[in-house]
């Protein structure tokens, strides 16, 4: 932060900090926030128990998604799912999780807490898995036969897992 | 004052194609005696109207703008017709507007899994993760601590992303800039209440997620959130809309719009970005290279022309006014300057105050249109001394497929005829 940003965001803060507050917070346990708490990391941290395999992943898939990502993850209406990640710099690169995402923990997160659309927090652990792992597979990024769990999960690499730069606190040209 | 020449007589150029130096605006005489002699060559004897004659109706409890004015709407994109799950938008009409604040039915949206209608006596904000002391806030316990109002636009990061595109969009302002509103935001500091959570020095970042069905996440800066977020509980001097957070939403001033939380429920330290879904697969821009620029979260300066837009149709020949919107992520905006020329030559816009951080900025300029083509631009430079690049700069930087912070100059070209079209430069 620049001297300059600095002073004005002290200035800013003066009102605030001078304001008296009502301390009006309660306590709370982390253990009593766990069912609102659906984050995982990247290094996998907040993976659940529970465990699954594309095989069922792709029964689950062929009831509950295929209607808006097409069969094998083809997209439309609703986005891809599979796609080339040595494509992102060409004319064909499509943004996929397969292509794109970084990290496979996201699939895990990203499906437990809003997917499907219709019916978003139905899924079960061992369910989520199993679809995390499916589109995994669809993508060719693990095998027909590995398992989906808190530790495996984590180490999966994603094929554009270096494809990022991180631009905060600095500013793209 | 020196204006006391014929009226039309002393309007200085400021640069080509008819654009007038701003003084016009700051003595008054010159724009009002152009004005009032066109009005006197068609005056005939007034009529009385109807509603000078019986009353009027009764006041309503909540008012509706006129139903002369049904054309102000937001639009709803028609990919979405029967309104099945996902994403929606709502586009601000700024080819209607003037000023600096977006009336509150007329903000822009975007909504992942629909609207929820949010009880507020059944929603918490929840503060944990790496604080001393995790703590849970109602809605009524947080509109009793001191409150804050601040003036801020928020701008979705794809706002005008079809500009990169090889092709311009034959479209209004709302259809190219909607995804951009300006507001009144009163709420409470959130640095407030991450003092009184007490903060873990080993906190970086914090993550804040939506109470809807997406459970929408996003990383925000700790430094950011102590400098100047607000958890906004009131728009405009009402309580918040629920299409834009009822009861609470997080204010994330000139940072993409996403990361501005709406139905904020939960707020949770962390020591580096969580990589949710909205900060890498969506809202990181795909270079020309393949590599994405992820973290991208500062909206540079921008501006565009909201009259003479698109949709416009200029009225024959004469002295018009060139008004628009101007805006900086990074600070406040400076100067805004006009072409009507295709950016070959460049009249400085009068600023119509108050200019604020961070916030929309109204500029203005005459322009004495002579019925010939013109090729209408603006261009912005905020305290900063960033210069709203071309979009030919933008698009060589960045390559085609960014997506996202699309802020190069927009070009409107008036044909002979009077009709506005969005052209490239």
């Amino acid at each position: 932060m620049s001297t300059r940003s600095l002073i004005a965001a002290l200035l800013l803060a003066l009102p605030a900090a001078a304001a008296e507050s009502p301390h009006l917070g309660e306590p709370i346990t982390e253990a009593d926030i766990a069912s609102w708490n659906l984050d995982i990391a990247p290094d996998g941290a907040g993976l659940p128990a529970g465990r699954g395999a594309a095989a069922q992943g792709e029964a689950i898939y062929t009831e509950k998604c295929a209607v808006c990502h097409g069969f094998d993850g083809v997209g439309t209406p609703a986005d891809a799912l599979v796609g080339d990640q040595k494509l992102l710099a060409t004319p064909k690169g499509v943004k996929t999780v397969g292509s794109y995402w970084p990290y496979a923990t996201i699939i895990f997160d990203y499906t437990r807490r809003a997917m499907p659309l219709n019916n978003p927090q139905t899924l079960t652990n061992d369910e989520v898995y199993a679809l995390t792992a499916y589109i995994l597979k669809l993508n060719g990024i693990i095998g027909d036969k590995d398992v989906m769990n808190a530790k495996s999960l984590p180490r999966v690499k994603m094929p554009n897992r270096d494809g990022f730069t991180q631009i905060y606190p600095g500013n793209l040209k | 004052m020196a204006n006391r020449k014929e009226p039309g007589t002393d309007l200085e150029p400021a640069a080509g194609n008819g654009l007038l130096h701003r003084r016009v605006f700051l003595g008054a005489g010159a724009m009002a005696g152009v004005l009032g002699a066109a009005g006197m060559a068609h005056a005939e004897p007034l009529t009385v109207p109807e509603w000078v004659t019986k009353p009027g109706k009764r006041p309503l409890p909540y008012t509706q703008p006129s139903p002369f004015e049904g054309k102000v709407q937001r639009t709803i994109p028609d990919q979405n017709p029967l309104y099945e799950p996902g994403s929606a938008a709502g586009r601000t009409p700024h080819q209607f507007l003037e000023g600096m604040v977006t009336p509150n039915g007329l903000h822009f949206e975007v909504t992942h899994n629909g609207v929820p209608d949010i009880d507020p006596d059944k929603h918490l904000l929840v503060i944990h993760g790496l604080v001393k002391r995790p703590l849970k806030f109602t809605v009524n316990s947080l509109l009793r601590y001191p409150l804050t109002s601040r003036f801020h636009f928020v701008e979705c990061a794809g706002n005008s992303g079809a500009l990169y595109g090889a092709n311009p969009v034959k479209g209004t302002v709302q259809q190219l800039h909607g995804l951009l509103s300006g507001a009144e935001w009163t709420g409470v500091m959130l640095s407030t209440l991450l003092d009184e959570a007490g903060i873990d020095p080993k906190a970086q970042w914090l993550l804040a997620e939506g109470g809807d069905a997406t459970g929408l996440t996003r990383s925000i800066p700790l430094a950011k959130a102590m400098d100047d977020v607000m958890i906004a509980l009131y728009q405009n001097g009402e309580r918040i809309r629920p299409n834009n957070g009822y009861p609470m939403r997080l204010l994330v001033p000139g940072f993409q719009g996403n990361m501005n939380i709406k139905w904020l429920r939960r707020i949770r330290l962390t020591e580096g970005p969580m990589q949710t879904r909205y900060e890498t697969s969506r809202y990181s821009l795909l270079l020309a290279d393949g590599k994405a620029a992820q973290y991208k979260l500062q909206l540079d300066a921008k501006s565009f022309i909201t009259r003479p837009s698109p949709g416009y149709q200029m009225q024959g020949a004469g002295l018009y006014e060139i008004s628009g919107l101007a805006w900086s992520g990074n600070g406040t905006v400076k100067q805004v300057e006009v072409s009507a020329d295709g950016g070959k030559s460049w009249a400085l816009a009068a600023l119509s105050g108050p200019v604020l951080p961070k916030m929309l900025t109204r500029f203005r300029a005459p322009w004495k249109w002579d019925g010939g083509p013109a090729v209408l631009q603006s261009r912005v430079t905020d305290d900063t001394g960033y210069v709203q690049p071309t979009r030919d700069a933008l698009l060589l930087a960045r390559g085609a497929k960014a997506q996202y912070h699309f802020n190069g100059i927009t070009t409107f070209q008036v044909a002979a005829g009077g009709e506005v079209s969005h052209v490239y430069a």
